[in-house]
């Protein structure tokens, strides 16, 4: 959506004096992880004081975040955009420093509310869902962890902050898919996922150690010489890095993989569906709502350094692209298909909203390449509630079909769960892209942005291939789940009082989000950009907007129609083929397996890793091994020779020496014979032998 | 030198082999008062009065009879089963040899410091006697003092002892 | 020898020679008496000495050559006693004067 021309005012950086709000800040990550610590010290059958605390504490740090968003907001209606920076420097090496810190903008002060609200809204249908469990003490110090660390990686202005924390949010991120961890499967999908992200995670690490010698320093904001900042930017642009990047590009690019690898972007996107293995809170929480938006959020967070270099219209809004922008949209947008198409042929309920989850962070990475921040973060953000209304609705449903997950055996839960059925259904369109949910102005926003660039056409073209799948595969699912015949065992019951209520206040959201930003009011975009908006319903006369608009919800419907129209109230029993599979059998076989890229990775990387992991036990055992058992071999020999010496030698020449000792004693006591006449005589010899000497002396 | 040295000389001499050499204990002790005698005679020609006559008078007189009655005492007037000399007199004699051969080297080996004085010295018993209670007095009175404590330790040693266990 | 000696020295060869004399007795005796004979013949030899140098020497107005004789002769008397006592006490002990029997001080 095009802005209106409504004077856009010249953004002041409010640095010179930092506000409390600024202050405040470093409170929002260090409270949960400090709630974290203290629970793990609770004993297992203390569940509401663990509750209590984490649910306190993200409660508190909402507080803070609403408080901070409330400053940000107030600046903004007095025309100042806001960017307060709270550095301090953690490592001094001489001349140079390592510095950590965290910043308050609009991007962060959005971002901050919503995880702490939509976190807030779970920690809550937790303390539901989680009853039954018995390491329900574990769960919610586990959730505590990550809320902090997901809010660490918010508010850091420091790259490394960012990345310290971005670690401790994969490492919760494993404890928690991995939590049942009896489960076979429940551990291998939390290695899986680990491993995964830790690719990209080398190359983000890459990233930052030549960002870091190339500009000096990893604060992003710091009055000037940051790295986001003009004067390092230009300097790394005129650094040539080889293939014909410069510094820039390839330090962005690296930085994107990390992304890649946090956000399930292909061909990093393995871990996600797997990792439906945690508790339906953690799917809703970590990988609808937050950790996997955590990589779109860095692309933001970096988003001056991806687009250093890039020409810049009268406006202020890009008329130029650069490479690494040009990358992050081919990716988004071929995962957004690749994705939806899987989507389609899975059984699992969780499995089709993972996949759709994969589909959307496509989208979202793609609208940060072709329309920037806020275009991006827009769909982020409404994603972010009606994923997680969408995964807590699944996790309902789970709960009340009796742990039942497969979608062929449920069925007619409209009149059993009314009001998960509602919810969810507001979730589905959200998603769809329906007007007027929220999901219907956030993608519309990327659509447009597709359109209008003139760079690239081919995005767009996907983009809308994928809403059409999108559509389709949401009513096959709500088809299957809430229409036709109940076909699994036992009764299906509504969900209790502490799980639907969120549930409804996310489905509030999942209406009325998008209305921050169609384009009669593009405040969400004004908000993070800097600039004034008003309310003008003339902005849905733009030239062109109109038809896309139209465009875009045809789409939608003929999708949602075709899936109607295959599955709409009919019943399938689970062992019958699926209706597009009696179609495409082919094609359904090959999606239902999700395009072999597991397969391809086990036969290449895993396959060779395992190789090399057999080399190296060998050489462990044997090499490594026999050396170590040799040197021991011959410690050992070297010990029995010293044993020997010991023995033989020491002990035996000191006991020859002892006897020699008594033996000559022995002689000596001879010459004590008693005898008187042989003293005499020897006293005699003596006395002979004085005198020659003396003699001999005196005459000398 | 006159012959009365000579004569004397090997009558000592003569003495004091038959002494160490003899068989019978009895002829040996009578040969060493022989010694005795010979010696007091030489004496008496160095013009040393004194001294030959208490060589005399204690030697020949008290010493001699003195190991004679040890002799009788004890019963070596019989010859003993294993011979008279011990079984290595050889070495004894040897040494014996060797501290005259050592003794008449420095002898004859010396030259003469000082003129020998050619006049007879006088040695009266007057002088004698003013030298000791004189320049000797202390050695008088400790020799007395030895000579009480030999007397009454040769009492002692020798006295028989009352039957007690041995 | 005896045309080149002097007076002294024929007297000290005299001293040497029973010296030796009594010294071969003490050393080869079996019989502790006579072993005590051998002792008195050397201090005997020893006064010989005595007199010749106080003979022949100078200052023999000092007397002391004499002197020394004299109480030689005192001492060795006192010795004889206490020696021949001792000698009777171990035979009435030992029933023996053989002093190559004697080694109860044999180490």
């Amino acid at each position: 959506m095009l802005m209106q021309d409504v004077g856009t005012f010249h953004p002041q950086i409010a640095g010179s004096s930092v506000s409390t709000a600024a202050h405040l800040l470093g409170l929002i990550p260090a409270v949960p992880m400090v709630a974290a610590g203290v629970i793990a010290l609770l004993k297992q059958p203390r569940r509401k004081p663990a509750a209590a605390l984490a649910i306190g504490s993200l409660g508190f740090s909402l507080l803070i975040a609403l408080y901070a968003f409330a400053h940000v907001v107030a600046d903004w209606a007095s025309g100042i955009a806001t960017r307060e920076v709270v550095n301090f420097t953690w490592i001094q090496t001489g001349a140079s420093s390592v510095d950590l810190g965290w910043v308050l903008d609009p991007l962060s002060a959005v971002m901050m509310v919503m995880v702490c609200f939509v976190g807030l809204l779970i920690f809550i249908y937790s303390v539901g869902y989680m009853e039954h469990d018995e390491n329900f003490t574990r769960f919610f110090c586990f959730l505590a962890l990550f809320a902090g660390a997901m809010l660490g990686v918010v508010i850091a202005n420091s790259l490394l902050l960012l990345f310290m924390c971005w670690e401790l949010v994969g490492l919760t991120s494993y404890l928690l898919i991995g939590f049942w961890y009896h489960k076979p499967s429940a551990a291998a999908a939390a290695k899986k996922a680990f491993l995964t992200t830790r690719v990209g995670d080398i190359f983000f690490f890459l990233g930052i150690v030549w960002l870091f010698n190339a500009t000096g320093t990893l604060l992003f904001y710091n009055h000037g010489s940051g790295s986001m900042e003009g004067l390092a930017l230009a300097n790394l642009l005129t650094q040539h890095a080889g293939l014909g990047l410069t510094a820039a590009a390839a330090i962005a690019l690296l930085i994107f993989a990390g992304a890649v690898g946090k956000s399930g972007q292909l061909p990093l996107h393995v871990w996600l569906p797997d990792a439906m293995e945690g508790p339906t809170p953690v799917s809703a929480l970590i990988h609808a709502a937050t950790m996997v938006a955590a990589g779109v959020y860095l692309v933001a967070r970096v988003y001056p350094l991806m687009s250093a270099g890039a020409l810049l219209g009268s406006g202020g809004e890009i008329a130029g692209t650069t490479t690494p922008l040009i990358v992050v949209t081919w990716i988004g947008s071929a995962t957004a298909v690749f994705a939806a198409l899987i989507a389609i042929a899975q059984n699992d309920i969780k499995r089709i909203l993972a996949y759709s989850t994969v589909s959307q962070l496509g989208y979202m990475m793609a609208g940060l390449g072709l329309g920037g921040v806020a275009v991006g973060m827009f769909h982020l953000i409404t994603h972010a509630f009606f994923k997680a209304l969408l995964f807590m609705g699944s996790g309902s449903v789970i709960h009340g079909c009796h742990e039942e997950q497969d979608v062929r055996r449920m069925g007619g839960l409209k009149s059993a769960m009314p009001v998960t059925f509602l919810t969810y259904a507001a979730g589905m369109l959200a998603l769809a892209g329906l007007i007027p949910f929220a999901g219907f102005w956030s993608k519309d926003g990327i659509l447009e942005a597709a359109h209008s660039s003139g760079f690239i056409k081919g995005p767009y073209y996907l983009l809308v291939f994928g809403a059409l799948l999108t559509a389709f595969y949401m009513m096959r699912q709500v088809s299957y789940v809430f229409f036709g015949k109940w076909r699994g065992h036992g009764h299906p019951h509504e969900s209790p009082k502490v799980m639907t209520v969120p549930l409804l206040i996310l489905a509030f959201f999942a209406v009325t989000l998008g209305f921050l930003g169609t384009p009669a009011w593009p405040w969400f975009r004004g908000f993070l950009e800097g600039r004034a908006v008003r309310f003008d319903l003339a902005g849905f006369s733009e030239p062109g907007l109109g038809m896309l608009m139209l465009g875009s919800t045809a789409v939608v419907l003929l999708g949602l129609g075709i899936g109607w129209a295959l599955y709409g109230n009919k019943s399938p029993q689970p062992e019958e083929p699926d209706a597009l599979e009696r179609a495409v059998p082919w094609a359904w076989a090959a999606l239902r397996d999700r395009l072999y890229v597991d397969e391809f990775y086990g036969v290449t990387f895993i396959a060779f890793y395992g190789w090399w992991a057999r080399v190296a036990d060998w050489l462990d055992r044997r090499v490594w091994g026999g050396i170590v058992a040799l040197v021991t071999r011959l410690f050992g020999l070297w010990a029995q020779l010293n044993r020997w010496l010991d023995n033989e030698w020491i002990n035996g020449g000191f006991d020859k020496a002892c006897e020699e000792l008594s033996s000559g004693g022995g002689l000596l006591a001879r010459a004590q014979n008693g005898r008187v006449q042989i003293y005499l005589r020897v006293l005699a010899a003596a006395v002979i032998a004085l005198a020659i000497i003396l003699i001999w002396s005196s005459r000398a | 030198m006159s012959v009365v040295f000579y004569a004397l000389a090997a009558l000592t001499v003569a003495g004091g082999l038959g002494a160490v050499l003899l068989k019978n204990t009895v002829h040996a002790a009578l040969a060493v008062a022989v010694a005795f005698a010979g010696l007091a005679l030489l004496f008496l020609s160095l013009d040393a009065q004194f001294a030959g006559f208490a060589q005399i008078l204690v030697y020949v007189g008290a010493v001699a009879i003195l190991v004679v009655f040890a002799i009788l005492l004890t019963r070596a007037s019989e010859t003993p089963a294993g011979g008279v000399f011990s079984s290595s007199w050889l070495a004894g004699l040897a040494i014996a040899a060797g501290v005259f051969a050592v003794l008449g080297w420095a002898v004859l080996g010396s030259a003469q410091a000082l003129p020998l004085s050619a006049v007879a010295p006088s040695a009266t018993v007057h002088d004698i006697g003013v030298a000791l209670v004189g320049r000797y007095v202390l050695p008088l009175e400790i020799v007395a003092l030895l000579l009480t404590a030999a007397t009454i330790g040769a009492v002692i040693v020798a006295l028989h002892e009352k039957e007690r266990t041995r | 020898m005896t045309g080149s000696a002097s007076p002294l020295a024929a007297y000290l060869l005299v001293a040497a020679l029973l010296f030796a004399i009594g010294l071969a007795g003490a050393l080869t005796r079996r019989n502790a008496i006579l072993v005590l004979i051998g002792i008195e013949l050397m201090l005997n030899a020893a006064n010989l000495n005595f007199i010749a140098f106080w003979r022949y020497g100078p200052h023999p107005e000092a007397l002391t050559g004499m002197m020394f004789a004299i109480f030689s002769i005192a001492v060795a008397a006192a010795e004889a006693a206490v020696g021949l006592g001792l000698v009777i006490a171990i035979y009435r002990h030992a029933r023996t004067t053989d002093l190559d029997q004697m080694n109860r001080m044999k180490g």
